[in-house]
């Protein structure tokens, strides 16, 4: 008696439990009305690297999975450096990385996971702009030039009611509190991008050359972008920098950057119009689109503090069966509705449609059937 | 006439002991007691091991072999080393001082009923887990000390510890450490209690009948008698300040410069905490130096330890053991 009650309930489980994993939350997600060509992708694609673009992945997968059942795709969001090892190895298939390979670590590689003697594909993916956050009672927003930053972070300008600050806001009240700077405590492709602007807009100022970890011992440090904007938040007179659109949930104040005469705020469509600006690295292969930034353009409406971080992938793969579904991925991945989708999730900025042409056109390098 | 006594029983050779019988159950108890001890020590010496075997590559790597050194390995546990000791050394300075008032007041003060709710209290504060600690220090204590740090550096800035620029959002090592204190508080307050509880009642009462006031015959009876105990008990609260992780990462601004100072937002981070918060994306030869940051760990604990069980033992003829 007991055992047939027993396995009635087991039975009513599995048959439930059956029923609900075909309401799998990553089925039917996104209305595709991308073509998929040719006979239905299918294999596993392992990625890793920047956790920058973690949340970008995330939608990324979610969305191409979504278009292709037989697909799965992981991605191990260990950080730019463990990426591009993990790559080289042939562990992945495809990195993120926030920054390019450099030409002399492409000439030494190995790349094992790409045929001998080929090149990679670095395409730059994920735009996004990175805001200057400061928490000033009694201030709501700020015009700040790059000459004024560098000065606020290296500690040369002390207190809010700074001369120099004051040129630049006219009739705003500054108090007389003290500058409190807030850089993040791990190595980092936000802090790397940020000092890559200081110093090359402020190169007087700001002395030491651009890294991932902050190179002053004086400030306030935190851990993550969490960090930085909660150290910023409970804080009077704190200034810190910060990915856009956490800055954005906690309703902090941002600075406006001066870019040639005008002070632009950050925005999207800002932050894609300087990685329009700013030309391609020379000396690459023509599928790597690796960019140097054009920190100091003063073309009109850009905004200069920006992170791009890349997808790097071979142009022809050792194992042939997942060159179709890398291509297919990147495609969507570059694709205006990916673009959005990751938009969504992840508050960057869409690529442009001339930079979206250009990164399709290295796609198209892979040897794929 | 010669009286013959019966010839006496065969003697046991001499110094040999007279064998109890043995049950089951005692070689049963006895058994489980030595595999328990020798179980520790299988455990501790696997975990020397490891740590020596993993360690190996980080101790003698540089700045080629692995990213997260900018020097070598010393350069860089230093500060951490340096860090990990003051922070704990501040929390129990905080600490024992307010954990032995604590327990001398459940043993010697308070009336029974207060004496045993308090007791739960203070065991209760043992239960919080550390993390809540560190948010509770993160989001409530720091902003609330930083206007006292702020007139203190302003007032009292001459002096060396007190040396500005000061903290804006109160996140430096000393409220680490006050937040360490916090959590430290309950485990050397519940050994005091039981070791103030041992004192024999006859030296107390003694010391009473020859005129002495409460506090006196605490001074006379209960401190020599519990000096060791409270050695011991602060010890234990030492490893979990050497040890404490989540509390430290959350609250602390760190920035790996070496500094006395209690107030500024430059600190020196802690090894724990800084083994948490960079093992998630460190690889290769990276984690091994992490791993030989653990073993400094290890080292330093097991020097403090030695010492203080050295500084006891010196007075081991006073103790109350015996």
């Amino acid at each position: 008696m007991k055992i047939t009650r027993i396995s009635r309930i087991a039975a009513l489980g599995a048959v439930a439990a059956l029923a609900l994993a075909g309401c799998a939350s990553n089925e039917g997600g996104t209305s595709s009305n991308a073509p998929s060509d040719g006979p239905a992708l299918s294999g596993e694609l392992a990625g890793g690297g920047a956790s920058s673009q973690e949340v970008a992945v995330q939608a990324w997968t979610a969305g191409f999975q979504g278009m292709n059942d037989g697909v799965t795709i992981t991605y191990d969001p260990a950080g730019s450096g463990a990426g591009r090892e993990s790559f080289q190895a042939g562990a992945v298939q495809f990195a993120g990385s926030d920054r390019a390979f450099k030409p002399e670590e492409i000439e030494a590689g190995p790349f094992d996971g790409c045929v001998e003697g080929t090149d990679i594909l670095e395409l730059p993916t994920y735009i996004s702009p990175i805001a200057v956050i400061f928490n000033v009672e009694g201030v709501d927003s700020l015009n700040l030039d790059a000459a004024t930053i560098a000065g606020l972070f290296a500690g040369t300008i002390t207190t809010w009611n700074d001369p120099a600050i004051a040129a630049l806001n006219e009739g705003v009240d500054l108090p007389d509190t003290a500058v409190s700077p807030v850089h993040r405590a791990d190595d980092s492709g936000t802090t790397e991008n940020f000092t890559d602007y200081l110093f090359a807009s402020a190169p007087d100022v700001w002395t030491s050359e651009p890294d991932g970890v902050w190179p002053l011992s004086s400030g306030e440090a935190a851990q993550g972008t969490s960090g930085v904007v909660a150290a910023v938040a409970g804080g009077n007179g704190t200034i810190g920098y910060a990915d856009a659109s956490r800055a954005a949930e906690e309703g902090l104040s941002t600075a406006a950057v001066k870019v040639g005469d005008e002070f632009v705020e950050y925005s999207p469509e800002a932050a894609a119009a300087i990685v329009d600006e700013s030309p391609f690295e020379d000396g690459r292969a023509d599928g790597d689109l690796a960019i140097a930034l054009d920190r100091t353009s003063d073309a009109a409406g850009v905004y200069p503090i920006v992170l791009v971080s890349y997808m790097i992938a071979c142009q022809e793969y050792t194992d042939a069966d997942v060159a179709p579904v890398v291509k297919a991925f990147l495609q969507y991945i570059a694709s205006a509705e990916g673009q959005d989708a990751a938009a969504a999730a992840a508050g960057n900025a869409p690529i442009s449609d001339s930079l979206r042409e250009q990164v399709n056109s290295a796609i198209d390098l892979i040897a794929a059937e | 006439m010669t009286t013959t006594s019966p010839p006496a029983p065969p003697a046991p050779p001499a110094g040999a002991p007279i064998k109890a019988k043995q049950r089951p159950g005692d070689r049963v108890f006895s058994g489980t007691a030595l595999f328990a001890g020798s179980m520790i020590l299988v455990t501790l010496a696997a975990v020397a091991i490891f740590l020596i075997i993993q360690s190996l590559p980080g101790l003698t790597a540089t700045n080629d072999t692995a990213s997260i050194l900018p020097t070598n390995f010393w350069d860089y546990v230093w500060p951490l080393a340096f860090g990990t000791v003051w922070a704990s050394f501040l929390a129990l300075l905080l600490a024992v001082p307010l954990s032995v008032a604590v327990a001398l007041f459940i043993s010697h003060y308070a009336p029974r009923r207060l004496a045993q709710g308090l007791g739960y209290i203070v065991d209760l504060l043992a239960a919080v887990p550390s993390v809540v600690f560190g948010l509770w220090g993160i989001l409530v204590l720091a902003p609330a000390v930083q206007p006292v740090y702020s007139w203190l550096v302003t007032n009292a800035g001459w002096f060396p510890l007190f040396a500005g620029p000061v903290s804006s959002t109160g996140r430096t090592i000393f409220t680490a450490a006050m937040v360490l204190a916090v959590m430290v508080v309950p485990i050397i307050t519940a050994i005091c209690r039981e070791i103030f509880l041992q004192t024999p009642p006859l030296h107390e009462e003694a010391a009473l009948a020859l005129g002495a006031t409460r506090w006196e015959m605490i001074k006379m009876a209960v401190f020599p008698f519990g000096r060791s105990g409270i050695v011991s008990a602060s010890m234990l609260g030492l490893g979990r300040a050497l040890g404490e992780t989540m509390a430290v990462a959350l609250v602390l601004s760190a920035t790996g410069v070496v500094t006395f100072s209690l107030f500024t937002p430059g600190n020196p981070s802690t090894i724990p905490a800084n083994i948490a918060l960079t093992f998630p994306e460190a690889y290769g030869t990276n984690i091994n130096v992490l791993i030989a940051t653990g073993l400094i760990l290890f080292i330093v604990t097991f020097a403090v330890n030695a010492l203080a069980r050295y500084i006891v033992n010196r007075r081991k003829e006073f103790s109350g053991a015996n």
